[in-house]
């Protein structure tokens, strides 16, 4: 076989611009090539379809390049077609893991734009609500990391517990994962009767079983393996690219706008940042974990403190902004949201920008994947949480 | 020589006769084996792989399949079914001749091994003297149809996982033949007919207690287990076929029938595995150590069986084999998977060293005593 048939043979399937470059080491008789290989869009790690284009040279990954905007939607433009109710239908699509989160910014952000009180009783319900909604989308990572490595089990814990928690919310909102129950000036509906206890019982139940991730995933030694020492962060790397939420905090920095620049009433309860020390994959995965035993403990804590009163404040038939700008951040479950809201006074926006978590993660992964092994790239690209739909908007 | 480690010399006419042999004409017992072969390989990895289903199901809040057949037990024979109606599409890429001939060559070794098995007194097709050795050879041709359809596909993750196949293969064939090289010395024959008998007659020393191989050997037995986990991918091993990474390694451009075929070769290689393992530690078709099968008068209970006996050596048998698949189905469930670098670590670093060193004891203890 000629080295052309050769070439042709490895390489039936280069796409367009995947040049393959002949490297000729030794004395010339063995030509070793680096070898592209496309991970996604579809592949089922991505879980998504963000693609990443990997140079391997065998195992090892020369240099990986993520590609993004398969899933692009524009929702960056659609919002200024739509008024303040419809937006927030809207932004509870682009991280469909944290709708309530995602809305709750918007919401955020015309309340302050209109200087607006928000009864306190809506004030605590969307903190419960986003501590809920943040244990969801952490279940969901703590499953699908461990598909990742290859263990099936823990996906189906999590998914356990997640039934439990969308039945909960699914009580209150009518909705399991875009909940639309904000609204500016406070909430659609108040909790229907029952509520709370139903939330104190399945808390104290995801607490009861949350020793089982521990031991099932934590403390597994090929888990350790795996994980320890794989794809560290440092955090001159995270800040400058500007990495949030549990990857950042991974690498042993405690930012979190509920804590440095609290919003609703975090300012008045207790608020545990975990951190990690190396911000390797391990680091990473911790933080996720123990998140979910802090969002147990604030959502105890609102359980005390929700007061009685009304859920929403009187509004105009059609919310219009006031002229001018301003700037949201809030702590998402991936990191921090921030929408910057633009208004020329009418009934939609003239502008809004997301600033959204996952974008600014995934910027990290060309950094860590350099010089790792396939397996480790796929543990890393699991590491460093993201949403699809939260990148491409 | 101790007395009580009485070596099966006296048996070296080892072949004894499978229950097959009636007759004196030829082809009737050579039809009978081939039906006892054919009838083992596609029914008992069914067995295997519903209780894979099952018993995975159940450790992960699921209940498994429920709607084919009672329980669901027909649930692998409907993927069958659905497998064989499925488009059978060959890439325009790929080496056409290899990529139809992988899954064969894959599958029809993993059949053969059934030829040698034996599965109860008298139950098993022949009874070869290299029978062992004949058991591990072929079992090792199966990795070249992962190869070939690793390379054939023209596929970048086929080819990665090809790959590791064989790197895999290469590295834990190694101390699985060595710890089964450590299972003959001891009984002193390559029959596996012979080796079962052996573990009859095999007494601790000074004592009339009589004890598998599983018990002085319980290093080898560990070393086999794990070794005929990596050779099967079965996860924590499947780094060839990484489904999160390499999508699904060297089966990934196979579709239908084929990829049926290389189903039933992961699923047949768990059970003659399972059934190497009882056959070389667990003392094959014996109830308990030192407890003979009723009903049968052979020596150490293991021969001339009436019915009912057979019958329960074959219970006995199974019922070992697949209390194995039920461990290498939790471990599948309980752990992630290795990674490529650190499986290839635990084999030459860990494995190889260790099985040597049990080789040397075992060695030295049976010459000693």
């Amino acid at each position: 076989m000629s080295e052309l048939e050769t070439k042709e043979r490895i390489q039936p399937g280069s796409a367009p611009g995947e040049d393959v470059a002949f490297e000729i080491i030794g004395d010339g008789d063995f030509p070793t090539t680096d070898m592209s290989l496309s991970i996604g869009p579809a592949h089922p790690a991505t879980h998504g379809v963000f693609r990443i284009v990997l140079e391997m040279d065998g195992e090892r990954v020369k240099r990986a390049t993520p590609v993004i905007g398969y899933m692009h939607r524009g929702f960056e433009k659609l919002a200024e077609y739509r008024d303040y109710r419809q937006i927030k239908a809207l932004v509870n699509r682009h991280d469909w893991l944290s709708g309530f989160s995602n809305e709750l910014g918007v919401a955020l952000a015309v309340e302050t734009m209109l200087e607006m009180e928000v009864p306190d009783r809506a004030q605590w319900i969307r903190m419960l609500m986003a501590e809920w909604n943040r244990i969801l989308n952490h279940l969901m990572f703590i499953g699908s990391y461990a598909l990742e490595l290859g263990a099936i089990t823990p996906m189906f814990y999590a998914f356990r517990e997640r039934d439990d928690i969308q039945a909960l919310m699914e009580s209150a909102t009518g909705g399991r994962l875009h909940f639309t129950y904000n609204q500016v000036g406070g909430l659609k509906i108040d909790l229907p009767k029952g509520f709370l206890q139903e939330s104190r019982r399945i808390s104290t139940q995801v607490r009861e079983r949350l020793p089982d991730y521990d031991d099932l995933v934590l403390g597994n030694e090929i888990f350790h393996g795996r994980t320890k020492g794989v794809g560290p962060l440092s955090t001159d790397v995270a800040l400058s690219i500007g990495v949030t939420g549990p990857t950042l905090h991974a690498t042993g920095v405690p930012e979190d706008s509920r804590v440095t620049e609290p919003y609703l009433k975090y300012g008045e309860i207790d608020v545990k940042v975990p951190v990690g020390e190396n911000g390797d994959a391990f680091d990473r995965f911790y933080c996720l974990l123990r998140r979910i035993d802090a969002s147990l403990d604030i959502i105890d804590q609102v359980h005390d403190h929700i007061p009685a009163g009304p859920v929403n404040s009187k509004l105009p038939k059609m919310v219009k902004a006031p002229e001018g700008a301003t700037y949201v951040r809030t702590e998402n479950p991936l990191g921090q949201l921030g929408y910057w809201l633009e208004s020329d006074g009418g009934r939609t926006p003239w502008r809004l920008k997301m600033r959204t978590p996952s974008f600014s993660n995934v910027q990290a992964i060309p950094h860590l994947m350099e010089g790792a092994l396939l397996p480790d790239a796929i543990s890393i690209l699991g590491s460093v949480f993201f949403v699809v739909g939260d990148i491409d908007r | 020589m101790n007395s009580a480690l009485v070596s099966p010399a006296n048996h070296a006419v080892a072949q004894s006769a499978s229950v097959m042999d009636v007759g004196d004409g030829f082809l009737l017992p050579v039809l009978l084996k081939i039906a006892f072969v054919l009838g083992l390989f596609f029914v008992v990895p069914l067995v295997g792989g519903y209780m894979e289903h099952k018993v995975m199901g159940r450790m992960q809040h699921r209940r498994g399949p429920v709607e084919a057949g009672p329980f669901g037990s027909l649930q692998l024979v409907a993927d069958g079914i659905k497998f064989i109606q499925k488009e059978d599409t060959i890439p325009r890429a790929a080496d056409k001749w290899v990529f139809a001939a992988a899954p064969g060559v894959a599958l029809v070794p993993a059949m053969l091994i059934f030829l040698v098995l034996p599965f109860g007194p008298g139950v098993f097709a022949v009874d070869l003297e290299l029978g062992l050795l004949y058991a591990l050879a072929i079992t090792s041709v199966s990795v070249l149809g992962v190869l070939m359809g690793g390379w054939a596909s023209a596929n970048k993750f086929s080819l990665f996982g090809g790959l590791r196949a064989g790197a895999q293969l290469i590295a834990y064939e190694l101390p699985l033949i060595i710890v089964a090289i450590t299972v003959a010395v001891q009984a002193g024959t390559l029959s596996l007919v012979g080796i079962v008998e052996a573990q009859s007659t095999f007494m601790l020393a000074g004592t009339d207690i009589n004890l598998w191989y599983v018990f002085p050997q319980f290093v080898g037995f560990g070393i086999f287990f794990v070794a005929a986990m990596a050779e099967l991918s079965r996860p924590p091993f499947d780094m060839p076929i990484g489904d999160s990474e390499l999508v699904f390694g060297y089966m990934t451009e196979y579709s239908g029938i084929k990829f049926a075929m290389f189903l039933l070769t992961e699923y047949g290689g768990m059970i003659t595995m399972s059934a190497l393992m009882v056959v070389l530690y667990l003392g094959g078709w014996q109830l308990l150590p030192g407890v003979p099968l009723p009903g049968c008068d052979g020596a150490g209970g293991l021969f001339d069986c009436g019915f009912l006996g057979t019958v329960l050596g074959v219970a006995v048998t199974m019922g070992k084999i697949l209390a194995l698949v039920f461990v290498m189905v939790w471990a599948r469930v309980a752990y992630p998977r290795l990674r490529e670098d650190q499986l290839q670590r635990i084999s030459w670093l860990v494995l190889v060293p260790l099985s040597l060193l049990n080789l040397a004891v075992v060695t030295v203890f049976k010459v000693v005593f």
